[in-house]
């Protein structure tokens, strides 16, 4: 059975060449955009659909270990596109890492992350260091810089030298510190957190601390909103302490005053 | 027979890689070396033959720090040992910049180790050519460590072992003879073994101490001399001990 070919054959044969002499046929091509920057005119379009650092998260060490709060917003430009993501990424038992920035970029290098620590682990029959952790992942974003990567994390973790806090960022910068707050409500989020911090809190005044900068920070920044969860670093690993929606938490800080009313509208008597 | 000692990647129909125990062999050639573990000391010791008159001794040590805390001696090719002994070195270093901590005992025996064996395992090389006795202080716990790796690429962890020439000699001293010690004992239970093999005196025998506190410590041609002269010194009294039987009143 002779198979139809027809389809096979190439159609530059049969169209006078735009480029080639009349001999042999152009090589196979493709449309390009007709604009002066092709290979940037997206960039635009792309920009405004990245995550962008659209949030709120923060961390502080304490006398009794470390808080680690977020907001749970995420937003593509002026659209919300999620109001429960999960920015407080359990990397192992005792160490936590924030998510600021791409979503997806934070949650594969985190648990990518997690399984370096791991290996760590089983290796050299102990825990990786949050120094040791914070180091791996700085490195390997490190050796991405330049190539699109969007990350601003916090490293927070309690190992055999006590509490301790990373920031990490995709540009491949890595900075030990005490109080850090990511994400694009992080101004307002420092304000609070600034003003209200003090080392020898306890583990409740902690937490409101944290809750109370995160719900300012939604307030004001409309990138952030959400859910604030907050979680707490012991000497035992991490505990999830509480998820408030920003909304509830507004009523709870400004509830609603009751004005008095001069006049009062009455039932009329019945005619 | 002849036909599976060529090359390194084939094994003989029972089990062996020849060239690997043709090693061994050139380790069992090289000079001694011993290792012994106290509860606060560890201590280095190697045969030191003859120098040569117009030799600067200086410039052939034997016992070599791979890092502030951790400390090497080996019996064999010591042309291979330097190759060993600096790739070691850069990755103590390389340990501190990716964790920033110090590399602890057991992560540079397992590095060497397996440096060792991949020359087993790959075509157109041949094995490092000798015995490795590693010591040093655990970074985190401080608990001392003594460590042994071979051609092979096999390691483990020791309270005292001897490598080189007349190691079994030694090990069967190290075996009786062994007890837990501190200080300035561990350095006489490592001389007393070396001397089992080696000619008395300071000029035959190099000896490295480490503590935690202080690090690797050479000692010197008189300080050695002096622990010879302490432990004949004690031998003595021992046979005069035996010879004369107790009185009894």
């Amino acid at each position: 059975m002779k198979l139809d070919t027809t389809a096979l054959d190439s159609s530059a044969a049969l169209i006078p060449s735009i480029g080639g002499d009349g001999v042999f046929p152009a090589a196979p091509s493709f449309d390009l955009p007709s604009c002066d920057d092709f290979d940037g005119f997206q960039k635009n379009a792309k920009e405004t659909l990245k995550h962008a650092k659209g949030t709120t998260t923060l961390a502080f060490i304490f006398k009794e270990g470390v808080i680690v709060a977020a907001d749970s917003r995420a937003s593509m430009g002026g659209y919300i596109s999620s109001q429960s993501v999960k920015k407080i990424i359990e990397i192992n038992p005792y160490m936590l890492g924030t998510m600021a920035g791409g979503a997806a970029d934070c949650q594969f290098w985190h648990r990518n992350l997690g399984i370096k620590c791991r290996l760590h682990e089983l290796a050299n029959k102990r825990r990786i260091s949050v120094t040791g952790a914070s180091k791996l992942l700085a490195n390997i974003l490190f050796s991405y810089r330049g190539m699109g990567l969007s990350i601003g994390t916090m490293i927070a973790g309690w190992d055999e030298k006590g509490p301790g806090l990373y920031y990490v960022d995709s540009e491949g910068g890595r900075l030990k510190g005490n109080r850090f707050s990511v994400g694009s409500g992080s101004p307002y989020a420092y304000g609070v957190l600034d003003n209200g911090y003090r080392f020898d809190m306890s583990v409740e005044e902690a937490a409101e601390l944290a809750r109370r900068a995160i719900y300012h920070a939604t307030f004001r920044d409309g990138a952030s909103g959400g859910v604030v969860s907050v979680y707490h670093v012991g000497p035992d690993g991490w505990k999830k302490l509480s998820g408030d929606d920003v909304g509830e938490l507004h009523y709870k800080y400004y509830p609603v005053q009751t004005t008095p009313v001069e006049q009062e509208m009455a039932e009329a008597p019945a005619a | 027979m002849a036909r599976y000692d060529r090359a390194i990647t084939v094994f003989s129909p029972d089990g062996h890689l020849f060239q690997v125990e043709y090693a061994l062999e050139a380790v069992r050639k090289g000079n001694a070396a011993v290792g012994v573990r106290g509860s606060d000391t560890i201590v280095l010791g190697v045969e030191k033959k003859s120098t040569p008159k117009l030799q600067d001794s200086r410039t052939v040590r034997k016992i070599v720090s791979l890092d502030t805390h951790i400390a090497l001696a080996c019996a064999g090719l010591k042309a291979d040992a330097r190759v060993l002994i600096n790739r070691a070195r850069i990755e103590c270093q390389s340990h501190r910049l990716t964790v920033e901590d110090p590399a602890s005992v057991e992560y540079i025996t397992r590095y060497i180790a397996g440096l060792q064996q991949k020359y087993t395992q790959s075509g157109g090389v041949r094995p490092f050519g000798l015995s490795t006795l590693i010591v040093g202080f655990d970074p985190y716990t401080a608990v001392p460590a003594l460590y042994q790796t071979d051609p092979s690429g096999t390691f483990s962890a020791w309270k005292a072992n001897a490598t080189g020439r007349n190691s079994n000699s030694m090990r069967e001293f190290l075996e009786k003879n062994y007890k837990e010690t501190s200080g300035r004992d561990t350095i006489k239970l490592a001389i007393r073994a070396l001397l089992e093999v080696v000619e008395s005196g300071g000029k035959n025998i190099e000896i490295a101490v480490m503590t935690r506190d202080e690090g690797l410590k050479q000692l010197e041609e008189a300080e050695i001399d002096e622990f010879v002269a302490e432990i004949e010194a004690e031998k003595a009294a021992a046979e005069a001990a035996k010879k004369a039987p107790p009185r009894e009143t």
